[in-house]
């Protein structure tokens, strides 16, 4: 009987794992970047003053919120190219993972912006200032640094998300380790590596995201 | 999507009803393991607090997936064969508990010290306070972020199809690979746990506004 868990194997699948886990980091880095941007564009069309815009986003965001991305993902996976649209699972699944975390970040934009107070509107309006000018130069410089640790928060939980594009055949962390669970029979090294691999980088980066919130209350405590 | 969807509906909705046996089995065993681990979280003793912190940092640190799929593919190895929807209960459960503590600590938490002050002033020992003092006026404020965690939950009730559980998101799969009738198998999909999602929020809803009553 081998022991419970055999480290020369571990070390021995490492490299794979390794490969594997920059295919993760990449689906997550260009995810976030999509899901922060579009996540802007959802909340301050949710904000705007036609009801033609505002509404749709507003559905948008509760509907992709309270629907599990698994399902987004097949949705995407398989109507896209019925639709004619060829896009590789990888692209298919990143662009999931970006918009059903764009859902998340609107709403988080929507926190900062209405933690913005009045007043400054009313001054820009004051300095006859366009809805655009106010909007770039005094809303959201104000509204978007308070709520970088919570848009922080997501990125973390989006690299936590991302094993669901094995289920789409991408070949990330977690299908890596099943692939070499199938052909060794052995599944506990990988699987557990993978579990601890992301255990350490999210423990990491939740560190990071509380250490960038300290030091964002400061520079508020200064201002 | 049109009227002939009608057809794939039975076979989704028996699907639904495993998603919500199982979003309901996970809820109500994650419930006391949120209030526990919580708690212990706050206590004095190193021995409660520890144990806690370990189970809530791995559980909100690892991916659910993994957790699944580590549970389904490893304990075994070790002797522990258990069948695919238990898995998926109880890891759903522990995974949504440890979410769950973290509503309980920062709700206890955010009652102010002079309550508990208060209740020591009046020689209540520190269960007392926390049964008759803390808690009622921390409850209302776990309630919002609870009702998150329970859409959260059935939203992540849909990995469980890939663990071979017949779900909602399982039959979905298998009538895909039947008809190819993508779009509205998945738009319907979509729209039902939707759908159940907008229940839950309401629910929550009125019990807001019934403990606010109180």
């Amino acid at each position: 009987m081998n022991p419970i868990f055999d480290w020369s194997f571990a070390w021995q699948i490492a490299p794979a794992l390794a490969r594997a886990l920059a295919i993760t980091v990449q689906a997550t880095v260009l995810g976030m970047l999509m899901a922060v941007v579009l996540g802007l564009l959802l909340a301050l069309a949710r904000r705007a003053p036609w009801a033609l815009l505002s509404w749709p986003a507003a559905f948008v965001v509760e509907f992709v919120r309270s629907t599990p991305l698994l399902v987004q993902m097949y949705f995407l996976f398989y109507v896209l190219p019925a639709g004619g649209v060829q896009l590789s699972p990888l692209v298919t699944g990143t662009l999931a993972l970006g918009l059903h975390y764009a859902a998340y970040c609107a709403e988080v934009y929507r926190a900062g912006i209405e933690a913005v107070p009045r007043g400054q509107i009313e001054a820009a309006t004051a300095l006859n200032l366009s809805a655009w000018r106010t909007a770039t130069g005094v809303v959201l410089p104000q509204a978007i640094p308070p709520v970088v640790p919570a848009l922080g928060n997501y990125l973390v939980a989006m690299f936590k998300d991302t094993p669901l594009l094995s289920a789409i055949t991408v070949v990330e962390l977690l299908q890596q380790s099943k692939i070499i669970g199938s052909a060794t029979f052995r599944y506990t090294e990988p699987l557990t590596l993978v579990g601890a691999l992301f255990l350490v980088l999210s423990l990491a980066a939740a560190w990071g995201v509380r250490r960038l919130e300290r030091r964002l209350q400061r520079y508020g405590g200064r201002a | 999507m049109n009227g002939a969807s009608i057809d794939l509906l039975p076979p989704l909705l028996q699907g639904l009803a495993v998603t919500l046996r199982i979003t309901a089995g996970a809820a109500l065993l994650a419930l006391p393991l949120a209030v526990a681990a919580g708690l212990a979280r706050l206590s004095a003793s190193p021995l409660a607090r520890w144990p806690a912190a370990t189970y809530v940092e791995v559980f909100r640190g690892t991916s659910a997936l993994v957790q699944l799929f580590w549970f389904y593919f490893v304990l075994p190895l070790f002797g522990l064969k258990l069948p695919a929807m238990t898995v998926g209960i109880v890891v759903l459960a522990l995974n949504s508990g440890a979410y769950g503590a973290e509503v309980v600590r920062g709700a206890v938490r955010a009652v102010p010290p002079g309550q508990r002050e208060a209740a020591q002033a009046l020689n209540m020992t520190r269960a007392q306070a926390m049964r008759r003092i803390i808690l009622p006026q921390a409850v209302p404020a776990m309630l919002p972020p609870a009702g998150n965690l329970l859409i959260e939950l059935l939203k992540n009730t849909a990995l469980v199809s890939l663990i071979t559980i017949a779900d909602m998101t399982f039959r979905g799969q298998l009538l895909r690979s039947a008809t190819l009738r993508t779009t509205e198998i998945f738009g319907l999909m979509l729209l039902l746990y939707f759908a159940v999602a907008l229940v839950i929020t309401g629910a929550i809803r009125l019990l807001e506004r019934r403990v606010r009553r109180r």
